[in-house]
């Protein structure tokens, strides 16, 4: 009778000392990829290889997406203020709602599935076909050569993809709430003009995508480079990187949001 | 391959460089640079009876222009009044006899510290404290008001004896 | 200097509860090609593991160029594997190069030679593997021996003292195969390499070794020149050259009573 009690509390220890484990896995990767990123520094052009597959290949969905919800929040967004009679305040609730949450937000949850997720099956599978191994008989550390290059390029594209994002997303809601509906276009601007500002809501959204960024790019790197070598252990590391990175962003979003407008 | 290299190197070069456009715009046509950082502002205290709904990085407005923003709000306990920080642009200067009164921006809009000049010769600077001030407004005691004097014109026609004073 | 480039000495490794090689004993002496034989799973990809460094010796030394592998430290292991080569069982080209890159990799990585330099030399290790025809393809477009041979050129690109082969037959056609064998033994000459070959295929690498030894559950039960192993009577070896189905390595995996299992016992 204990038994059937006590074995589901020991799976529940077991899957907790596991994760744990695994965080501080992923922590040493991290500090690990940090420490060996000199030679990103000696050889910069690793670093560009990395912007374009993980940044400028990822910014046709984050373009596409951006304009989209930029219209979605112009129409919907258009709904609710006409109830108070205060139309003009379309402009502040679009910037807003993009600057400081759903830009960083939604597009580091397009880069985790996009590019993090490619980075994981790249790494996999790169370690499945015995690249990896191949780097270190050639005395090539595979974290300084695959794994820094791809970290600092991941960081780099992921605040400029969310600054796009954002841009895109307010031209959206222009064309929706401006062009297509007839909101005042002075007062649009102006208005979203007086209540965003640089460095409360701008800035702490660049701070936010550069914390995804890191988020998103550890997760998937490590997953890749933990990946059991074969077929069925790669494509689970891939799933994984992508439920595990947009819950870490969700959650990291919830508490820089906590610090950053916490006096508001 | 160096021809591959090279139009890699160009898109990224295209993408970083849309990346920073983009965050231009959003520095300069979305937001606003606040004029009132650190070391461009001088502060100044008020005291009011009661703030109403202000908060912290409230406009300081005067004669309509922002010229500063509620940086800190705190409870003084020997007066029971609430202290509120002012930091105002450097290139505002009023007189020492400026009053400070808590408005309401619309009917039901954000609250704002109000500045009117004074006529003194003197200028304010950093830690003055200003005297003249009017707390908020509140709804609730506007409207508890109104029905107190219209009860009491009503108490001097004789039908409400029970509310005359 | 010792003749011997590679030396172990009662080496014994175990991944943490199993124990897959145990007191191994092996020499290569320079210039020679030797073959580690046995049949799939006895530990001999786990033994070119320790001779490059990537798994420790449980117990015992394995010495390379007279340095224990073992005990060096991160840069000293480094600088001992730039002179070793390493062909993996696939080739383990790096997929988003070209053949070219693939070859030109380490001596980009270290050296600081100037691209024309680089060039000659990466033409020279292609034409080696008779591949300079392939230099602008990339990995997926080649055949599984062309990949191999690519891969041979990339590991010969530092001029190594000791190169690696795992399984460097597994899996080609009878053509491939040929030209596979010729070239190891026709490098290991050419170039005063050492090769160290694990295989299973006795037949073509029994025309090319100087020694062989047979490995089998992690125990060395054989070795000699292949004039020996072919006259060799143990019945291990015998069963391994001659490919028959059964011997001292059973047909079956250990398992239950057949007519047991099917229930016909009782009857």
């Amino acid at each position: 009778m204990p038994e059937t009690l006590l074995a589901p509390l020991r799976r529940l220890g077991g899957r907790v000392v596991h994760s744990v484990w695994r965080l501080g896995l992923a922590t040493r990767f991290f500090f690990l990829t940090l420490l060996y990123s000199g030679t990103c520094v000696r050889r910069p052009h690793l670093v560009v290889k990395e912007i374009f597959s993980a940044g400028v290949l990822s910014l046709i969905i984050i373009l596409v997406s951006g304009l989209f919800v930029g219209m979605v929040l112009g129409l919907q967004g258009y709904e609710t203020l006409q109830t108070y009679g205060s139309e003009e305040a379309l402009g502040i609730l679009v910037a807003l709602s993009l600057v400081r949450e759903l830009g960083p937000v939604v597009a580091a949850l397009l880069f985790a599935s996009r590019a993090g997720s490619a980075m994981t099956a790249e790494i996999g599978l790169m370690k499945a076909t015995e690249q990896i191994s191949a780097l270190e008989m050639m005395a090539v550390d595979p974290i300084a050569r695959v794994v820094a290059p791809r970290f600092w390029g991941g960081v780099i594209s992921m605040p400029l993809l969310a600054a796009l994002f954002s841009a895109m997303g307010i031209f959206g809601g222009y064309l929706v709430g401006v062009v297509l509906i007839g909101v005042d276009e002075g007062a649009f601007w102006s208005q979203m003009q007086a209540a965003v500002d640089f460095r409360d809501d701008i800035l702490n959204g660049v701070i936010k995508s550069v914390v995804f960024g890191v988020v998103v790019t550890v997760i998937a790197l490590y997953e890749g480079y933990d990946a059991p070598p074969t077929a069925e252990g790669v494509s689970r590391a891939t799933t994984r990187t992508v439920v595990s990175s947009s819950l870490a962003i969700l959650a990291w979003d919830f508490v820089l949001t906590s610090f950053m407008f916490r006096g508001v | 391959m160096t021809m591959k290299k090279t139009t890699l190197d160009l898109w990224v070069g295209l993408f970083v460089a849309a990346g920073l456009a983009a965050l231009l715009f959003l520095a300069l046509k979305v937001g606003s640079f606040s004029a009132f950082e650190a070391g461009k502002t001088y502060t100044v205290k008020a005291s009011f009876a009661n703030i109403g709904g202000l908060k912290v990085r409230a406009p300081v407005k005067s004669a309509g222009v922002v010229v500063g923003r509620v940086t800190d709000i705190r409870f003084d306990n020997t007066t029971y009044e609430a202290v509120v920080t002012l930091s105002i642009g450097n290139q505002y200067k009023f007189p020492t006899d400026t009053s400070a009164a808590i408005m309401t921006s619309g009917l039901l809009g954000e609250q704002y510290v109000a500045l009117e000049a004074g006529g003194s010769e003197k200028m304010l600077s950093n830690g003055d404290t200003l005297r003249l001030t009017q707390g908020a407004i509140v709804l609730e005691d506007l409207i508890g008001k109104f029905l107190y004097s219209k009860a009491e014109e009503g108490g001097s026609g004789g039908t409400q004896p029970g509310l005359a004073p | 200097m010792s003749d011997n480039l590679v030396e172990i000495r009662d080496l014994s490794f175990a991944y943490t509860d199993r124990l897959v090689l145990q007191g191994i004993n092996l020499t290569a002496r320079r210039g020679q090609v030797v073959a580690i034989m046995g049949n799939s799973g006895c530990g001999k990809t786990t033994l070119m593991r320790l001779i490059g460094g990537q798994l420790k010796p449980t117990r015992g030394k394995v010495w390379v160029d007279g340095q224990s592998v073992g005990d060096l430290d991160f840069a000293g292991l480094y600088r001992l594997r730039r002179r070793m080569g390493m062909l993996f069982q696939f080739g383990a080209l790096f997929t988003d190069m070209s053949v070219y890159d693939n070859v030109a990799f380490q001596l980009r990585e270290h050296t600081d030679l100037p691209e024309e330099m680089i060039r000659d030399l990466v033409l020279m290790k292609l034409n080696a593997v008779g591949l300079r025809g392939a230099q602008d393809l990339m990995p997926s477009e080649l055949s599984g021996g062309m990949a191999r041979r690519v891969a041979l050129a990339r590991a010969i690109a530092l001029d190594p003292m000791l190169i690696m082969y795992d399984e460097p037959f597994a899996g080609l056609d009878p053509i491939s195969l040929g030209v596979a064998g010729d070239l190891i033994r026709r490098l290991t000459d050419t170039l005063g390499l050492t090769s160290l070959v694990v295989t299973h295929d006795v037949q073509e690498s029994l025309k090319i070794v100087d020694y062989v030894y047979f490995i089998s559950e992690g125990v060395i039960v054989a070795q000699g020149t292949p004039q020996d192993i072919r006259a060799s009577e143990l019945p291990y070896v015998h069963q391994f050259v001659h490919g028959e189905e059964d011997g001292p390595v059973p047909f079956h995996h250990p398992a239950p009573d057949y007519a047991e299992e099917l229930g016909l016992a009782h009857a």
